[in-house]
């Protein structure tokens, strides 16, 4: 049943909330400043509740079920998360409170700097980028200040896969560079040949996903970073499947230079609908200076504990610092501190043991649902994966399309995988079980998908009018770009 | 512990099917010589051990649960509904993903279209989009935006002296790079007049703050008055403000603004520290294929019923990739719902109610505080809820006396605005209890005599 | 499936087709083009007055999912635009060749005319791309 929006249950007079009077004489307004009309909803506290209560309804989350969207990560996320999120002490903090006032929270985010630096073999850790995108922009403006600190200015081109996320591409010309497409070869690596002919002193980095966005971890890859280390680039890592190297093998090490974490895929923390994500950017040495700040450090402290909050009981004082040649702020404060303390008490609950556990289980689920698919549909490379693999949405003797598949796989009770991503696989499926899914949820899957393979061939209306079980039918995208309404046509904009 | 569901049986079936004998042989593509290194990290713990930690982790912190908060600055206690918070912490909501498979994304695609019209009915502009990190990036792509508005002709930005430091710093931070050059920003003590006179045929836009960073409302026919002169010179004008704010005051759109950004965190959402916040984002319509950020537009299904998609995708990374509007991905989603069962529930009498509140108890404050002997008042009238007051000794030694006390003091201006001498912004919203003002000018007395 | 290729029409390897009206040449995209763009929602044109050398990129052509740059197969000024494209884009995927028409250009290098592509080779360009996929 169609919800109306909050503005069609509006009645004049209704509030849904109680506040206090000012308690104080009125100071005067001054003329001409007040605006005469605010055209928000007027309506009741149940009105509000019932109203989001419902669109909640029609929402699917991992909560509800299985979310194989490749590339995103959609593991469960734990309840004690939310618990140490909303523990008052951090919530109730203001971000220019001094230093002796948050040692609680400058601890924990010194901890995460250290767990990070551990997880990725990187040498310092920044905090501050908010999403993974962001954490790319940061990487890329820091390889920016590393070369001009070196007075190599020639630099001006940023190579990127042609398996890569669009982000890639879109951080490097934001931040004004040149961006040249690097094939893949035909078994989904890096094509060496053609990376070797577009290294150059030109070339300021390769941006890669390793395991790429095929699910494939790279049988080249030390020949990569020799050939891109080679040509005096460095190499940018997209953490964008970091949940497959947990404690399996550490980017730093590999010899990456800088790197993001997607602290909103790997350490469980929840998408939201779409964020809040948060990128912590991790790298080498000689990049550490390029940090953007502030970022928390830990000293000594002769004077060990006086009163209460104002010292922590280990005698250690955390405070903020700027990396000497900090490419500057990010963004307003410091980062997503409550996505920060998900991901803290994740791994503090996991340990090193549990990381490594979820990442070769995500593997194992991987792999084991691609051997299930691929009696149902072609592999894009039929080679062992790691925490995701593409599948190619067609069915023989049908014209179905990856599309009709994914909006099929909602009747089942599935979220789709993702359609039509990476870009160099045609109807593309590209499925991520992740570590949280039991073998039955996987099996149940691969059955769902034979089943619809089968409705492809004998009834191919029913996948191409799909779903038929969801809140609505398929929805015109068309429509919705040709007739632009993105306000409620109400406020009469 | 994990949350695996596998047993060691299993394990053991799935890797018989895949035709391995061990999970190692899945890493068989990961160099040798650097698989399964040693993880240094302390010892697992469980979900009890884990909250007794944080819990006395989150004890060292002083918070506004306990002391009475001064501190604004750019993130503002308000009161919450508890509505805000059932409804934000339904798992259907925060452990969905993004809406790409709209069927069964209604829930967060509706609230996000009404998001963006909450946002349009404060700001009084056309269109807003469904969110940016934070204040300090919205003002940083409405910068990028405007440059491609005017097709990348123009090379100049000028920024107000009073927009926040932060935002000034973050801008800067996004424009590196691009040959975009910042200025206007040189002399903090440079007035709107200053600033207007700088505009000329390379300026890009003009971007002001209001209530800006030291509190103070900017006259809506002064900023009329400025947008017609960016205008009149081909430029556009950027008004970042605070959404509470414009419960009372005349909203950018109604005075000639091409953008209005700000910080949303004041919509419904905690301080938590500084993050995560909303970055809300409204321009005109003639120049939303120019924004950037994910937006939701009203459709039909195949049945005719109305439904709700992300729509001008084309604008986005993952189409045009190195072509985009911004390489933004991701949005403030469970913020920006934050921010619309806020506004919701506040509905048009109760944000104005909040605002008049906050200026009242201001202005109550800034007079009490300006009695008390070597305290000064420096903001100017009409100020929202923040002003600024000179101080008899340094801020930081007063802020410490106020902690004994029980107060978060305001923000040090020595930090940011050192020609203000010893000054401190502070920042009095309806969180601030009336008998609290009384005690603290009494303290303020007492501390400083 | 079978994309009409007009006779009289010269075309660029980009998937515009020209035609020579006088001194001046008309441009749009080819039925091929809009078949693989799909429903076309936003039409980008320049403003009457801007000038492009051959290959340039004058426009983009957008569907829901895809947009695709738009090349001048002449160099040339813009004359007119299409401003019926604005409110309904739908028109360039109904009639590609027709009142889909995109840009007039004033026509600066006559000889450019002759480095397009004519019918034939244009199919044999559509086979390859065909097969390719």
């Amino acid at each position: 049943m169609s919800e109306p929006l909050i503005f069609e249950r509006s009645v004049p007079g209704r509030c849904g909330c109680s506040l206090p009077d000012a308690g104080v004489p009125p100071a005067p307004f001054p003329e001409g400043f007040l605006r005469e009309d605010l055209p928000l909803p007027e309506v009741s506290e149940v009105d509000v509740v019932r109203h989001y209560v419902r669109l909640s309804q029609k929402n699917y989350g991992v909560d509800i079920g299985f979310y194989p969207l490749g590339s995103c990560t959609m593991k469960y996320n734990p309840k004690v998360n939310e618990v140490a999120a909303s523990l008052p002490g951090f919530v109730g903090t203001h971000p220019y409170q001094p230093a002796y006032t948050v040692q609680g929270n400058l601890r924990l985010m010194w901890e995460l700097q250290e767990f990070l630096k551990e997880i990725g073999g990187f040498a310092a850790v920044s905090l501050q980028p908010a999403a993974g995108a962001h954490g790319e922009f940061t990487g890329i403006q820091m390889i920016r200040a590393y070369h001009e600190d070196r007075g190599d200015r020639g630099r001006n081109v940023i190579l990127i896969p042609d398996s890569a996320h669009g982000t890639n591409p879109a951080s490097s010309a934001m931040s004004g560079y040149r961006v040249v497409e690097v094939r893949s070869d035909a078994r989904g690596n890096v094509d060496l040949e053609d990376l070797r002919s577009r290294c150059g002193p030109d070339v300021a980095a390769l941006m890669l996903t390793n395991p790429n966005t095929l699910g494939l971890f790279d049988e080249h890859l030390l020949e990569i970073v020799d050939l891109v280390h080679g040509c005096g680039a460095l190499l940018y890592g997209d953490g964008a499947n970091m949940n497959a190297l947990l404690g399996i093998a550490k980017p730093g090490h590999l010899g990456f230079d800088v790197f993001h974490y997607n602290l909103h895929k790997t350490f469980s923390t929840p998408h939201g609908g779409g964020g809040p994500g948060s990128g912590p950017v991790g790298c080498a040495e000689r990049l550490a200076r390029y940090l953007p700040g502030p970022i928390v450090t830990r000293e000594y402290s002769d004077e060990c504990p006086g009163e209460g909050h104002r010292h922590t009981e280990e005698c250690f004082l955390y405070d903020w610092m700027m990396p000497e040649r900090s490419i500057g702020r990010v963004k307003t404060f410091y980062g997503q501190f409550a996505v920060l303390v998900r991901a803290y008490t994740y791994i503090r609950l996991l340990g090193a043991k549990g990381l490594r556990q979820a990442a070769e289980d995500a593997v194992l689920n991987a792999n084991y649902l691609q051997r299930k698919v691929k009696q149902i549909f072609r592999l894009s490379h039929d080679r062992r994966c790691m925490h995701e693999f593409v599948a190619v949405g067609r069915v023989e003797g049908s014209d179905v399309r990856a599309l009709d598949i994914s909006k099929r796989l909602i009747d089942y009770g599935f979220h789709p995988p993702t359609n039509y991503f990476p870009l160099i696989v045609p109807e593309a499926l590209m499925i991520e079980p992740t570590e949280t899914e039991s073998k039955e949820t996987l099996d149940a899957f691969a059955d769902a998908l034979a089943r619809i393979a089968e409705e492809a061939r004998t009834e191919p209306d029913l996948l191409r009018r799909a779903p038929h079980c969801a809140p609505v039918r398929r929805l015109d995208e068309v429509k919705a770009a040709r007739d632009l309404v993105l306000c409620w046509e109400g406020l009469g904009r | 512990m994990g949350y695996s569901p596998h047993t060691e049986a299993q394990r053991e079936e799935m890797l018989r099917a895949i035709g391995v004998d061990s999970i190692a042989e899945l890493f068989a593509d990961v160099p040798s010589a650097y698989r399964f290194p040693t993880l240094n990290l302390p010892h697992p713990v469980s979900e009890a051990e884990i909250l007794r930690e944080l819990q006395e982790i989150a004890s060292w912190n002083a918070h506004v649960g306990e002391y009475t908060c001064l501190l604004g600055a750019g993130a503002y206690h308000h009161y919450i509904p508890s509505v805000v918070p059932a409804i934000v912490g339904r798992s259907e909501f925060y452990t969905a993903y993004t809406p790409y498979q709209p069927e069964i994304s209604q829930g967060t695609l509706q609230a996000m279209f009404e998001y963006q019209t909450m946002i349009c009915a404060l700001t009084g502009m056309e269109v807003a989009n469904a969110s940016h990190y934070d204040g300090g990036t919205a003002v940083a792509e409405a910068l990028i935006m405007a440059y491609n508005v005017l097709k990348g002709k123009r090379r100049k930005v000028l920024l107000s002296p009073t927009l926040h430091p932060e935002y000034r710093e973050v801008s800067r931070t996004y424009l590196r790079g691009t040959g975009i050059e910042l200025t206007g920003d040189e002399d903090l003590q440079a007035d709107l007049d200053t600033l207007q006179a700088k505009i000329d045929p390379e300026t890009v836009c003009v971007v002001v703050q209001t209530p800006t960073f030291l509190g103070e409302v900017l006259d809506p026919r002064r900023l009329r008055r400025l947008a017609e002169a960016a205008h009149a010179a081909g430029a556009l004008l950027v008004v970042a403000v605070d959404p509470i704010s414009l419960g009372l005051f005349v909203p950018p759109g109604e005075v000639g603004a091409d953008i209005v950004v700000g910080e949303g965190q004041p919509l419904g959402n905690p301080l938590n520290f500084g993050g995560p916040y909303l970055g809300f984002f409204a321009c005109r319509k003639a120049e939303v294929r120019r924004m950037a950020g994910r937006l939701v537009g009203q459709t039909v299904d195949a049945e005719g019923r109305r439904g709700f998609v992300l729509t001008l995708s084309t604008r986005e990374q993952h189409i045009r990739r190195e072509k985009a509007t911004s390489n933004i991905c991701s949005n403030e989603a469970l913020n920006a719902l934050a921010a619309a069962v806020y506004l919701a529930c506040l509905g048009r009498r109760g944000l104005r109610q909040v605002a008049e509140v906050c200026y009242h108890r201001a202005h109550y404050a800034a007079s009490g505080i300006a009695k008390v002997p070597g305290f000064e008042l420096l903001s100017s009238w009409p100020f929202f809820k923040e002003f600024v007051v000179r101080c008899p000794i340094s801020v930081e030694e007063l802020n410490d006396r106020l902690l004994e006390h029980g107060f978060i003091g305001g923000f040090d201006l020595s930090r940011t605005h050192p020609h203000l001498g010893q000054a401190m912004l502070l920042c009095v919203t309806e969180m601030v209890p009336v008998p609290e003002i009384d005690r603290l000018v009494r303290v303020l007395r007492e501390v400083t005599r | 499936m079978a994309y009409r290729i007009p006779e009289e029409l010269r075309y660029s390897k980009t998937h515009e087709w020209a035609r020579l009206e006088g001194d001046t040449v008309v441009v749009g995209i080819t039925d091929y083009a809009q078949g693989h763009l799909g429903d076309i929602v936003y039409v980008e044109l320049p403003e009457v007055g801007e000038t492009y050398a051959q290959g340039d990129s004058f426009g983009v052509v957008e569907s829901v999912k895809a947009t695709s740059d738009l090349y001048a197969p002449m160099s040339g000024t813009v004359l007119a635009v299409n401003e019926a494209l604005v409110d309904d884009p739908a028109v360039v995927n109904r009639d590609p060749y027709g009142e889909g028409w995109l840009v007039r250009f004033s026509v600066s290098n006559a000889a450019e005319w002759d480095t397009l592509l004519d019918a034939a080779a244009y199919e044999r360009l559509l086979a390859e791309e065909e097969g390719g996929h």
